[in-house]
C-alpha cells in the first residue's frame, strides 16, 4: 500500500504551481474575471507545457501519463482559480475523443490547436448518464438545448452528450457552424464561464459509441477532478484564513490565539484533509477503473465541495469585514467552491447515489459481518472501547 | 499511489486471516459464549497473547533481539486490520505494545530494553499508564504526584493517578511524576517504570457511565522506585512522555478502522432489519441520508489513516495526521451509535439483560461508551489546539 505521490508527480506539482504563480497570480485572475474573460490564445501556453495532453497517448502527441497526473495539475489549477478550460477540454472532451477513436480531433486538442467542451445537461440541469438528456438526430442534423456548458466561450468544438430513440450517443459539433446558437450565461463564479447552446438541425458527426460505460467514466473523471480542484481551492482559502489570524491583532494579541478563532480553522483543516484523502482515493479508483470508482467519485466530490465551501466561509468569517469585500480575493475562492458544489450533482444527489450503493445492492456493502453479539475485551469492555 | 496489497502483503494477510479463523475460540462473540471470570479470565488472555506472539503477529516492527519481527510496517497494519475485522480477543498488552514499549525503545537503557520488551510482546507482563491525575487532565504537565530522592537508592513516590486502563491486572506502570518543583511545570517531570506489585501501590476500579469498570485509580503511598527504572534523564520526563502520547494516537488508527467498519456494517444490517408500520428503516430517505453520510465518513477516515500511515512510512515518525484521524473518528463513532438509537426507536430504552432489547442492548452500551471517545487519548479541544498551533502555526492560546 502506498498513498503518496511519486517524486515525478511532486515535481510536476511544483512546476505547475510555479507557472501559475508567475502567469496567474490572483490579482490577474481577478482582472480576467472582471474584465474581458479568458483569452483563448493563452491556452496554447498550457498545451506547449504538455499539460493538455498529459494523459493522452504519445501516438497522439501526448505525454502518456495517467489520470492521477492530470489530477495533480487540476489541484494546482483549483488552488490558483485558473480561469481556462482544463476541465472541459482535457478532463472530459479529450478523454471522450480518445475513447471513441477520434484521433485527429484528439491530436488537435493535445497540440492546443483546438479547444473542446462537453455539452451535456439540458434545461433541467442534470448530467444524467442512463439515459442522458434527450436530443434529436436526423439526417439534417442534431437538435436540442444544452445548458451549463463549461468554457463554451473559448471552445471550437462541442461534444454533445444525448440520447435519441436509438439510444445514447456522442456527437461533435463545430461551435460556429450553422444551426448553432450560443451565448454566455452570467455566472456567480466568473472564473469558470458557462454557456447555453441551442442546436437546430446543426451539422454533427456521431462518434463511435464504445460501450455503455463511457458516460459513467466521463462523469466519474469529472467528479474526481472537481473534488481535487475543490481541495486546491479550500487549501488556499484556509491558508489565507491562517495568515490573517496570525497577523491581525485585536485586544492586544493575534486573533489566532483565541480558541474561538483557532478551532474554526483547525476544524476546517480536519475537513479539508479528510476530503483530500477521499479525492485522492477517487482519483486512484477512477484511474484504475476499480469497482468502487463511481461511488468513490461521488463521495469525494460531495465531501470536497462541502469542505471547500465551509473552509471559505470560515476564512471569510475570520477576516471579518474585509473578507466581505469585493476587493479581497476570498469571495472568488468562495464562488468557485459554491460552483463546484452545484455542478454535476449536489450533496444530497450524490448521497442518494451512495445510499443506493450501500443499501440497495446485495453484496460488498454488508458482507463479512461476523455476528451481532459483543465480544468482551480483556477488561470486560466492549470492542469499541479497549484500544483507547 | 496504490492501495492494494503487494503479493507479499496479500500472502501475509492470508496467513493472518487463516490463523485467526482457526484459533479464535469456537463461539467467541456469540451470545452463548461465556467468558471465564477473575483469574481464569486473566489466564486465558495471557495464553491467547502468547499464542499470538508465537504465531508471529506481535511486535511486528520491533528489533529481533528484543523479541520483535523486524517486518515491514505494512505487516503491522495488516495484523491490526485483520484482528479488528475478526473481532477476536485482543492481546493483553495493549498499553505495553502501543505506549510503554515504543517509549522504552526510543529512550530506554539497554538493560531496560532487555528486561522489559520481550515480556511485553509475549503477554508475560501487563502494563498500565499513570499519567492523568484528578487535577491534571488536559493540562498534564500540572501533575502533582511527588517523587523524592531517596539517597542513591532511587526515589520515593506518593500521589494519585486516574483513568488507568489495565491497572488492576498490570505488573508495571509507565509513571510520570514531579521531581522538581522549582522551575516551569514541564521541566520538573521524570518518567518512571513502576512495579505495580511494590508496597504502597493500591488500585481501585472506577465505574463508568456504562456501568463497566474499564479504568482504575492508582494510589501511591511511599512507593520505592530504584534509579535504574527511570527512562531518560531526571527532569526530562515531558519529552519522553510526548513519545508515548504520539505513539498512542498513531497506533490505534488501523484497529479503530476495522471496528468502525464492523460498526457501520452492523448499522446497515440494523436499518435493513428494523421495520415500523410495514416499512424498513433502510427505505426511509432521512435514515438513508444519515447512513450515506456515515459511509462517507468511514471512507474519509479510512483513507486518512492510510495517508497518515504512508507519511509514517516515509518519515519514520507519527505525524499530525494522527490527531486529525483520532478527532474525526471519535465524532463519527458518536454519530454512528446515536443513529442506531434513532433506528431502534423506543427499543433504545432497553438495556442489556432485557430479552426484548435489540442485539442484546449493544447499541445502547456502544452509544454511552462513545461519549468517552472525544475525551480519552486527548480531548477534541486539545486535539484542535494541537492542529491550530503545531500544524497551522497559529499563536499559542495560553
Amino acid at each position: 500500500m502506498d498513498f503518496t505521490f511519486s517524486e515525478e508527480q511532486e515535481a510536476l506539482r511544483a512546476s505547475v504551481r510555479e507557472f501559475l504563480l508567475d502567469r496567474y497570480p490572483i490579482g490577474r485572475v481577478a482582472s480576467i474575471a472582471d474584465g474581458a474573460g479568458f483569452d483563448r490564445r493563452e491556452w496554447r501556453e498550457v498545451a506547449d507545457l504538455g499539460w493538455a495532453g498529459i494523459s493522452a497517448p504519445e501516438t497522439l502527441g501526448g505525454t502518456g501519463l495517467g489520470f492521477l497526473d492530470e489530477l495533480v495539475v487540476e489541484e494546482e489549477l483549483g488552488r490558483a482559480l485558473y480561469p481556462g478550460p482544463f476541465l472541459a477540454t482535457v478532463v472530459m472532451a479529450l478523454h471522450a475523443l480518445v475513447a471513441t477513436g477520434a484521433e485527429d480531433l484528439a491530436g488537435s486538442i493535445v497540440s492546443g490547436e483546438r479547444i473542446a467542451t462537453v455539452a451535456w445537461a439540458g434545461v433541467d440541469g442534470g448530467f444524467d448518464t442512463d439515459p442522458p438528456p434527450k436530443v434529436s438526430w436526423e439526417e439534417d442534423g442534431l437538435s436540442g438545448v444544452k445548458l451549463f456548458v463549461t468554457d463554451l466561450r473559448s471552445a471550437d468544438l462541442l461534444l454533445v452528450v444525448g440520447a435519441t430513440v436509438a439510444g445514447p450517443g456522442l456527437w461533435v459539433v463545430d461551435r460556429d457552424s450553422r444551426g448553432v446558437a450560443w451565448r454566455e450565461l452570467p455566472t456567480v463564479d466568473a472564473t469558470r464561464p458557462l454557456g447555453e447552446v441551442v442546436l437546430e438541425e446543426a451539422p454533427a458527426s456521431a462518434l463511435a459509441w464504445p460501450d455503455h460505460r463511457l458516460l459513467d467514466v466521463l462523469r466519474d473523471r469529472a467528479l474526481a477532478s472537481l473534488a481535487v480542484e475543490a481541495v486546491g481551492v479550500a487549501t488556499r482559502a484556509l491558508e489565507l484564513g491562517v495568515e490573517y489570524a496570525r497577523t491581525r491583532e485585536q485586544f492586544g494579541k493575534p486573533i489566532g490565539a483565541y480558541q474561538a478563532v483557532g478551532h474554526q480553522l483547525a476544524q476546517a483543516f480536519v475537513e479539508v484533509e479528510t476530503a483530500r484523502s477521499l479525492a485522492y482515493w477517487a482519483g486512484w479508483a477512477v484511474a484504475e477503473g476499480t469497482p468502487e470508482a463511481s461511488v468513490a467519485a461521488a463521495t469525494a466530490k460531495a465531501r470536497a465541495a462541502q469542505a471547500s465551501v465551509a473552509a471559505c466561509e470560515r476564512a471569510i468569517q475570520v477576516h471579518g469585514g474585509i473578507g466581505f469585500t469585493w476587493e479581497h480575493p476570498l469571495h472568488r475562492y468562495y464562488k468557485r467552491a459554491l460552483g463546484i458544489a452545484s455542478i454535476m450533482g449536489t450533496g444530497p444527489e450524490l448521497r442518494r447515489r451512495v445510499a443506493g450503493y450501500i443499501l440497495d445492492s446485495d453484496g460488498s456493502a454488508d458482507e463479512g459481518v461476523r455476528s451481532d453479539a459483543e465480544a468482551p475485551g480483556p477488561m470486560g469492555a466492549t470492542s469499541e472501547s479497549a484500544a483507547l | 499511489m496504490d492501495f492494494r496489497d503487494n503479493p507479499k502483503e496479500a500472502a501475509f494477510r492470508e496467513v493472518v486471516r487463516r490463523w485467526l479463523d482457526s484459533n479464535i475460540p469456537a463461539g467467541w462473540g456469540t451470545p452463548q459464549h461465556r467468558m471465564p471470570e477473575g483469574t481464569e479470565r486473566l489466564a486465558f488472555y495471557r495464553d491467547w497473547s502468547r499464542r499470538l506472539y508465537e504465531a508471529g503477529f506481535v511486535g511486528m516492527t520491533w528489533p529481533k533481539r528484543y523479541g520483535g519481527r523486524e517486518a515491514p510496517v505494512t505487516h503491522q497494519a495488516i495484523v491490526l486490520e485483520e484482528m479488528g475485522r475478526s473481532e477476536g480477543p485482543e492481546h493483553i498488552g495493549l498499553i505495553g505494545i502501543g505506549m510503554a514499549g515504543p517509549t522504552i525503545l526510543a529512550h530506554g537503557t539497554e538493560e531496560q530494553k532487555d528486561r522489559f520488551l520481550r515480556r511485553i510482546l509475549t503477554g508475560e507482563e501487563v502494563w498500565c499508564q499513570g499519567f492523568s491525575e484528578p487535577g491534571a487532565g488536559s493540562d498534564l504537565a500540572a501533575l502533582q504526584t511527588k517523587a523524592e530522592r531517596n539517597g542513591t537508592a532511587g526515589f520515593v513516590v506518593s500521589g494519585q493517578k486516574v483513568w488507568s486502563s489495565f491497572a488492576h491486572i498490570a505488573d508495571w506502570c509507565i509513571l510520570l511524576a514531579r521531581t522538581d518543583w522549582s522551575g516551569a511545570k514541564h521541566d520538573g517531570l521524570t518518567y518512571f517504570l513502576m512495579d505495580m506489585h511494590s508496597p504502597g501501590v493500591e488500585v481501585r476500579p472506577l465505574r463508568q457511565i456504562t456501568g463497566d469498570a474499564e479504568f482504575n485509580e492508582i494510589f501511591m503511598d511511599g512507593v520505592r522506585i530504584p534509579s535504574d527504572r527511570i527512562v531518560g534523564e531526571v527532569g526530562n520526563g515531558w519529552t519522553v512522555a510526548i513519545t508515548t502520547l504520539m505513539n498512542e494516537r498513531a497506533n490505534v488508527g488501523f484497529a479503530l478502522l476495522a471496528r468502525l467498519d464492523i460498526g457501520l456494517r452492523r448499522l446497515v444490517g440494523l436499518a435493513k432489519d428494523t421495520s415500523r408500520d410495514g416499512s424498513r428503516a433502510a427505505d426511509d430517505p432521512l435514515i438513508r441520508d444519515r447512513l450515506a453520510e456515515l459511509w462517507m465518513d468511514f471512507q474519509a477516515y479510512r483513507f486518512t489513516v492510510y495517508r497518515a500511515f504512508s507519511e509514517f512510512l516515509k518519515t519514520g515518525r507519527p505525524g499530525p495526521e494522527g490527531s486529525v484521524a483520532k478527532l474525526f473518528w471519535s465524532e463519527t463513532n458518536q454519530i454512528l451509535t446515536k443513529t442506531a438509537l434513532e433506528i431502534e426507536g423506543a427499543y433504545a430504552l432497553l438495556g442489556a439483560g432485557s430479552d426484548r432489547a435489540v442485539d442484546g442492548g449493544r447499541w445502547q452500551y456502544a452509544q454511552l461508551r462513545s461519549r468517552g471517545n472525544t475525551v480519552e487519548a486527548g480531548t477534541s479541544e486539545i486535539l484542535r489546539n494541537i492542529i491550530a498551533e503545531r500544524v497551522l502555526g497559529l499563536p499559542k492560546s495560553r
